[in-house]
């Protein structure tokens, strides 16, 4: 009698874990796992008279691969995502020093939360505002003509893709940074001015130190962000030269060929995958344990 | 004054003038999306034309932009509801559980915003037109939910991390059983984030374009419309969408700031009185 309904009471707490724990999994597993799943088994189907045939060919792999547009794209889209989350890492430190040092708590606050304002702005409205900024007669090339400076040509140029990939990532970024210099440890900081440790020096091997973690890990999102974007080198950098995300686009969109689509993409994934991994060992790697 | 302490007051300066600098840029697109929309003149360009309406009568008058903000409100809704839920059982089973396979369940309830967008587009066109549901509403919240659940799940969980751990075993105790102690103890306690939850990804779904774009067919949400009108000619009526959107995002997520900070203060008041 007690052992049954201690099993009764047992299989009830089952079925209450497993009512509140299988949604979340069936939801993600439908929509998720199996899209992906679907994306990896597309790269081995084939094309014929324009309709979609599941087959098992290597052919959508070694044309993707082989082909001149694919490896120049690849290059370009990684060395620029990479170049950004080196660039827009460096430019936001001193944002977030500030935020995180000289500013009081209050105004941190208040600024952190500014930060956020961009990302409830749609993305592909911030970038034709940027459009207007550095279009030939835009914002910028008046502003310039005005102080007789000759105007600049920024759009429909890689340095249009970079400059939409800055708009995409600073916001981030420096709201990650700071968040990493707020947690570093005030007494470390104090105790290294107290040593006449001059600002730069505690700087740098105090702060950046103690922050890594967290500034490799904004470093990261940066890179991640800018190497999926289509928006930036679209409608900024004029796909002029196109980059990944574009080609899975035009793939998609106008040459209707899915497989090849799904190519790029599962590379990308491998890519990404491989950066990240790379990026938290060094984060986390050669730490003492604590 | 000391040579060292002029160098420390030009690093100060260059400091937050560097910090302006860099507010500037990521402000510009913004302001002048909200400046802009305001534009008499046809170009945005200095000097301003003087104050109009007219691109916000010109999309209220746009078929095209009514039903996109429609299907985007109805996508929302949706996918909001359903994506709370789930951020919510998902929240509370790592708050609550131990159990074999933790690890996988909980990088399936929060990775999906680190796949990039473009790709999580492919990836629903291939399978949803495999069984029929791309460009249909239902599919385009079936994949906003899938984005917007660990936004919902963080804002529970961070909650909940608040709750003491010995009170629903305490209540257990008492008699109460798992689901009375759901709904009595912790459902009340994580109500303001469910709130916030719900306004949030609510504005996450109506601010997603990619995805939908490739997967929404003739069911255009408005930032897919949007996204359409940046292929066309340069028009301010884009400025005009966009501070709309901006204006509707800033509403929910204040609004879901205030009722979490109004429910926060209510329950510490009511904790005082006792």
């Amino acid at each position: 009698m007690a052992d049954s309904s201690l099993s009764h009471a047992r299989a009830s707490r089952i079925r209450f874990a497993v009512f509140l724990g299988a949604p979340t999994l069936i939801w993600q597993l439908c929509f998720f796992v199996v899209p992906l799943g679907f994306l990896v088994a597309m790269t081995f189907w084939s094309v014929r008279n324009f309709r979609l045939q599941p087959d098992f060919t290597f052919a959508n792999w070694s044309t993707i691969l082989s082909a001149g547009f694919f490896q120049s794209a690849y290059t370009y889209t990684f060395g620029l995502s990479a170049l950004v989350a080196v660039f827009v890492s460096v430019a936001a430190f001193p944002v977030a020093y500030v935020l995180a040092f000289k500013v009081r708590p209050s105004t941190r606050m208040l600024l952190a939360g500014l930060l956020v304002v961009p990302f409830f702005t749609s993305f592909p409205v911030r970038i034709y505002s940027m459009q207007i900024f550095f279009s030939p007669n835009g914002l910028i090339n008046t502003a310039l003509d005005a102080i007789g400076i000759a105007p600049i040509s920024v759009l429909n140029s890689p340095t249009g893709t970079f400059i939409g990939f800055l708009t995409l990532t600073a916001p981030l970024v420096v709201l990650l940074q700071t968040f990493a210099l707020v947690a570093v440890d005030r007494q470390l900081v104090e105790a290294a001015h107290n040593l006449r440790c001059g600002a730069l020096r505690t700087v740098f091997t105090i702060v950046i130190p103690a922050a890594r973690v967290g500034l490799v890990v904004a470093g990261a999102f940066a890179f991640v962000l800018a190497f999926g974007d289509y928006i930036s080198p679209q409608f900024l950098g004029g796909s002029n030269p196109p980059t990944l995300s574009i080609l899975i686009a035009d793939q998609v969109k106008s040459g209707n060929h899915w497989p090849r689509a799904s190519v790029v993409a599962v590379i990308m994934i491998a890519t990404l995958a491989l950066v990240l991994g790379a990026l938290l060992k060094l984060a986390y790697g050669g730490r003492k344990p604590s | 004054m000391t040579r060292t302490r002029r160098a420390s007051l030009l690093a100060g300066v260059l400091l937050i003038g560097w910090t302006v600098l860099v507010f500037a840029f990521i402000f510009a697109p913004v302001v002048s999306t909200v400046v802009f929309s305001f534009n008499a003149d046809r170009f945005p360009a200095l000097p301003w034309g003087g104050f109009s309406l007219q691109w916000y009568e010109a999309i209220a008058a746009d078929e095209t932009i009514r039903r996109g903000l429609w299907n985007s409100l109805v996508v929302a809704f949706g996918a909001s509801l359903i994506a709370t839920f789930l951020g919510f059982t998902a929240a509370y089973v790592d708050y609550r559980f131990r159990f074999f396979g933790k690890g996988i369940y909980m990088a399936l309830a929060a990775l999906p915003p680190t796949v990039p967008v473009v790709i999580m587009g492919v990836a629903m066109l291939t399978f949803q037109g495999r069984i029929g549901l791309s460009g249909t509403i239902p599919g385009l919240i079936a994949a906003h939910v899938v984005v917007c659940a660990p936004f919902a799940m963080a804002l529970v969980r961070m909650r909940l991390a608040d709750l003491d751990r010995d009170l629903e075993p305490a209540a257990w105790n008492l008699g109460a059983d798992q689901w009375t102690t759901l709904r009595e103890v912790v459902l009340p306690f994580v109500a303001p984030s469910l709130f916030s939850a719900l306004l949030i990804t609510a504005s996450v779904s109506f601010d997603e374009f990619m995805i939908a774009w490739f997967i929404s067919g003739l069911n255009e949400t408005l930032p897919v419309r949007v996204l359409a009108m940046l292929q066309g000619q340069v028009s301010p009526r884009i400025n005009a969408v966009g501070a709309l959107v901006f204006g509707v995002s800033i509403l929910l997520v204040v609004v879901a700031q205030l009722v979490a900070a109004r429910r926060l203060a209510a329950a510490r008041l009511k904790g005082s009185d006792q």
